[in-house]
């Protein structure tokens, strides 16, 4: 469903992505690992259009998404949830909800359909509604940012960091979210540094380093082998 | 007393349509980093479309809205044209981008219509008595108008579908862009909407002062000291701003003479960039 193949990016003239290829099949949860400034963020920011490949292909449903303007990218199926969250601090929690529902082809049952089921998963969204975005804990404003992605009705979500800064408790939150979003059938493209949490919610894990796939497993096997965790991780 | 009274309304009304100068401005600054240099040049414009508009139909409101209509157009195009391609990158391009177009637009002005200014016959001629003056209502009627435009303007980036867009993208344009929203038109629509306001204002104040390829200049350097003062990018701000400097030059004009009063505006100016220079009128970061 969405394939990176043999990605190269830029930031300017450093070489970040060095052919990375990757694919996300329907409904699966896939998990991207590796340290920091390995380029994981960045291939998340390729997908989304907002770093141009220089080289490759990103294809989407039998889209070329590479090159697309990002709000394009969007409105084919792609939710992009990013590492700081980035929610609109001055609008209130139901007009972060309403900027992915202002869409054409959505008429007013659904959008309170969509709402409803927003509130159901997060009842704290429900309550703050009125509140703008910008009091909210940092928790409350990684599922505001959660659900903000899920009003454009995505079939996959690219989730950057999501348990970064957050209590461990909120860290349980972040993991049946995950969950839910799986029961729903939306695919995710997980980018963590929290290993325990990939493995047991991932179904694949792609292992990156210097802007390269260095190994690709299922979940379940890199859980039985910690070998290979040790050895690119370090941990 | 009469004459602070006096004084008091002369401000208020002068503030109002600076403040819709000054909107514009600020709500392009918000969305789009482009401090528009040309902004003068657009109310210029509008007060010269009202000119054509008003031989054309006569009717002074018709021309107002149609002038509006006329430079929103323009507008448009020039800011996909000149504009577009330049976001994004150094302020220094748009600065000089906005400069070169307002040069042009002046000079367009000036060899279309000449150095003598042109005459905008103001829709109502009555006057009331406000203590010893005779008042023309028709300054009443443009501060109202003023405020009305601004009141709409305000509300419908508050509950309008599109409204919510435009803060949006006014925040985080990425992130704005990442939800689907498409935000190269919204920029092309906002600059739009404020050049339209700019052109109002030309027109509603063309009356007084007679239009001239020139009149945006004044106008202009005056917005850009109550956007300052107001805090760059805040509306709200922008509004009060306009209105408590144009109620400091009126007030200064009690002592010295009207031309010196204008020194008021820019020592507000400068006092504002040394004690508070993100501005008067925002509340105090946490």
């Amino acid at each position: 469903m969405l394939a990176l193949q043999d990605v190269h990016t830029y930031y300017g003239k450093s070489h970040i992505l060095h052919g990375v290829s990757i694919d996300v099949r329907p409904g699966e949860v896939v998990g991207l690992l590796g340290r920091n400034g390995v380029g994981k963020s960045t291939t998340l920011k390729t997908i989304m259009g907002l770093v141009r490949p220089a080289q490759g292909r990103v294809v989407f449903d039998n889209h070329d998404v590479g090159g697309m303007p990002p709000y394009r990218v969007a409105r084919i199926g792609i939710g992009y949830v990013p590492e700081d969250r980035r929610i609109f601090r001055l609008l209130t929690v139901l007009e972060n909800l309403r900027t992915g529902l202002d869409r054409h082809g959505l008429n007013e049952a659904r959008r309170e359909q969509l709402l409803e089921k927003v509130y159901t998963n997060f009842p704290v969204l429900r309550e703050r509604r009125n509140q703008a975005g910008g009091t909210l804990s940092g928790g409350e404003q990684q599922m505001l940012a959660i659900a903000r992605a899920m009003m454009l009705e995505p079939k996959v979500i690219l989730l950057d960091e999501p348990t970064e800064g957050l209590m461990p408790r909120m860290v349980g939150q972040i993991h049946q979210i995950i969950k839910v979003l799986h029961a729903e059938g939306v695919a995710i493209l997980l980018v963590e540094q929290n290993v325990p949490l990939t493995l047991e919610v991932s179904d694949r894990v792609y292992i990156m380093e210097k802007g390269v796939v260095r190994h690709h497993a299922p979940a379940a096997e890199l859980r039985a082998n910690h070998a290979v965790i040790h050895q690119y991780l370090g941990i | 007393m009469d004459a602070f009274l006096i004084q008091t309304l002369n401000g208020i009304v002068n503030g109002m349509i600076l403040a819709l100068v000054a909107s514009g401005l600020t709500l392009i600054f918000g969305i789009m980093d482009v401090v528009n240099f040309a902004h003068g040049e657009l109310f210029m414009l509008g007060a010269y479309a009202g000119v054509v508009w008003l031989a054309i139909t006569g009717n002074f409101w018709a021309a107002l809205l149609a002038a509006a209509v006329t430079i929103a157009v323009l507008s448009a195009v020039l800011q996909v044209v000149a504009l577009r391609p330049l976001l994004g990158r150094d302020p220094l391009y748009t600065i000089l981008g906005t400069f070169g177009i307002s040069l042009v637009l002046q000079n367009y002005a000036l060899w279309q219509f000449g150095p003598v200014p042109r005459k905008l016959t103001e829709p109502l001629t009555g006057h009331f008595r406000f203590f010893y003056l005779e008042y023309p209502y028709y300054r009443i009627v443009m501060a109202l108008l003023s405020a009305a435009i601004i009141g709409a303007l305000w509300a419908f980036l508050k509950y309008g579908k599109y409204g919510i867009w435009i803060r949006a993208t006014t925040q985080d344009r990425v992130m704005a862009a990442a939800m689907g929203i498409p935000v190269p038109i919204v920029h092309t629509v906002v600059f739009a909407i404020g050049a339209s306001m700019a052109a109002a204002s030309g027109v509603l104040f063309g009356p007084l002062v007679g239009v001239t390829h020139a009149m945006g200049a004044d106008w202009v350097l005056k917005a850009f000291v109550v956007v300052v003062v107001g805090g760059m990018g805040n509306l709200a701000g922008s509004i009060l701003a306009s209105i408590f400097i144009s109620l400091l030059e009126a007030y200064a004009s009690l002592i010295v003479s009207p031309a010196q009063a204008v020194i008021v505006a820019f020592v507000a100016l400068i006092v504002t960039l040394l004690v508070r220079p993100t501005g008067l009128f925002v509340p105090t970061p946490k």
